[in-house]
């Protein structure tokens, strides 16, 4: 900020200040050339004013006032950009350019926001690295914290604000979003593939096959797929759809059961993402279906992640 | 000046009171337009492309921030919940700024890519499919109505031309293109995921 606009802050803040105080010390004095409490020479419709003066205690407030704000203007910043005031307070650090700059930044500030922060971790900050760590500073195995309620608890908590929004409070999904407590996996339910899933995202796309396959082979398709998971269908089209599926195998496996690695479902189990009516599983086959988990790693950080993970792994560890 | 002059010329009073009453906002708005913190943009900020603006348009329209605001202030409740706290030089090309003052949902200031598309589809149709506990009206027709991108060009230059948002001739040029056919759903999903880049 230039001293132009110091100069233009400073000159104005103090004329009000000061001019309410010369105003205040005026009308103060009694110069009517009246005696106090005798009627003034005016009326107006007939209605008389007495010269009463202003009243004391409501002049002693003014005076506090001005007082006050004379010493806030000179305990907070106010005057100019580059002085926070004898306080030497900031909320936050406003000026920043971009996200790095502002973590660089909070190792020296001491905003009020950043006195915060720093409270707080220094409140909570070891009882959440004795979740997430072991005494010699490396991360708990995942499924050893997964047996520490305490840890299971906090990481619950931090699911329900993050993640519960498209897996649901009790994790279980719904349509289009996985289930994460029956032990079916897309990408894998060890640990660190969970972990990565949350870190990294994930992007599962299957391909709309309407074009190559057409109306009948979506059809003949679908019988076979829901053949694989037991279902009773119509033995002709699941032998044609049986013949199809050489394409489908590329990702799902010849025998149906998915990759993890490619995030291609398990066809041959009874848990369908994106539901298992027969309407549904061709929906898929004709359209095809691109479920995306987002990153977490920049929002949440990989410490909570690692305690989310260790929740996440112990739902399907219960049973 | 006679103080009973003043009191019975009620012009003259309106613009002493005038005077009076701007003072505090010449010390304190005023010297705002000039500074860098509030009208520079921070150094990954982008113009909204041009199916974001017409979301943009569209979020307007809908009244969204009537019940979301979109300023993260600097408390940790706040940030530990939503992100980095929101900054002047995220704002220097939002005209009308969308901060809102009102919270009957979540902040969206950095909403953007914490959630799928197809989890703003399902959200947005009919709230309660994702969250149960939700009293979000659901937004059926924005799936329905279909943009024709009419005004798209004209909105982007107004903001190149008024507000120095750095658009060129080129994204002016295709921006009916960029947007004609899309649904309203596309377009206000589109302008959700753009919230909050700067800071990602």
């Amino acid at each position: 900020m230039s001293i132009f606009w110091t100069i233009w802050i400073t000159v104005i803040t103090l004329i009000v200040i000061i001019g309410c105080a010369v105003l205040l010390r005026i009308t103060s004095k009694n110069n009517t050339g009246v005696e106090e409490g005798q009627p003034m020479p005016h009326t107006f419709d007939g209605i008389q004013e007495l010269n009463n003066p202003l009243p004391k205690w409501w002049t002693g407030l003014f005076w506090f006032t001005i007082v006050i704000g004379l010493l806030y203007t000179f305990a907070f910043p106010s005057y100019t950009a580059n002085w926070n005031g004898l306080l030497d307070w900031t909320s936050s650090e406003q000026s920043v350019m971009s996200k790095e700059e502002s973590a660089k930044l909070a190792e020296t500030s001491h905003s009020q926001y950043q006195r915060e922060m720093n409270a707080a971790e220094e409140k909570y900050g070891a009882v959440f690295k004795k979740l997430a760590y072991d005494e010699n500073g490396v991360y708990k195995d995942i499924a050893l914290i997964a047996q520490d309620p305490e840890a299971v608890k906090v990481g619950q908590r931090l699911f329900l604000q993050n993640c519960a929004q498209c897996h649901g409070s009790d994790a279980r999904g719904s349509t289009g979003f996985p289930n994460l407590a029956d032990n079916d996996w897309l990408y894998g339910g060890e640990p660190q593939a969970i972990k990565d899933s949350i870190m990294h995202g994930r992007q599962g796309i299957m391909a709309a096959w309407k074009d190559i396959l057409g109306e009948q082979g979506i059809k003949e398709t679908a019988a076979y797929v829901l053949k694989l998971s037991g279902r009773r269908v119509n033995a002709i089209e699941a032998q044609a759809g049986e013949e199809r599926f050489v394409m489908c195998a590329a990702c799902h496996g010849a025998d149906g059961t998915g990759s993890h690695a490619l995030g291609a479902p398990n066809l041959t189990n009874k848990i369908w993402l994106y539901g298992g009516s027969r309407k549904a599983v061709e929906d898929s086959i004709r359209n095809g279906r691109s479920g995306v988990m987002p990153a977490w790693s920049e929002i949440l950080g990989e410490d909570k992640i690692h305690v989310i993970s260790a929740f996440v792994y112990s739902l399907s560890q219960e049973k | 000046m006679k103080h009973e002059f003043i009191e019975k010329n009620v012009g003259l009073l309106a613009i002493f009171i005038v005077i009076a009453i701007s003072l505090g906002g010449l010390a304190q708005i005023v010297p705002l337009m000039f500074q860098k913190e509030t009208n520079e943009p921070v150094d990954t900020l982008r113009p909204y492309t041009a199916l974001e603006m017409e979301g943009r348009d569209i979020y307007i329209r809908e009244g969204c921030s009537n019940c979301h605001s979109q300023m993260i202030r600097p408390f940790r409740s706040e940030t530990e919940r939503y992100g980095h706290y929101s900054v002047a030089g995220e704002g220097v090309w939002e005209h009308p700024f969308l901060w809102g003052s009102k919270r009957t949902g979540p902040d969206l200031a950095r909403v953007g890519e914490r959630y799928s598309d197809a989890w703003h589809e399902v959200h947005l149709l009919n709230p309660r499919d994702v969250v149960p506990q939700s009293n979000m009206p659901a937004y059926p027709w924005l799936a329905d109505n279909v943009l024709t991108g009419e005004d798209t060009a004209r909105k982007l230059s107004i903001f190149k031309n008024n507000f120095g948002v750095p658009y060129t001739d080129q994204d002016i040029a295709g921006a009916k293109e960029a947007v004609q056919g899309k649904t309203e759903m596309q377009a206000l999903i589109a302008y959700l995921q753009s919230l909050g880049h700067a800071f990602r």
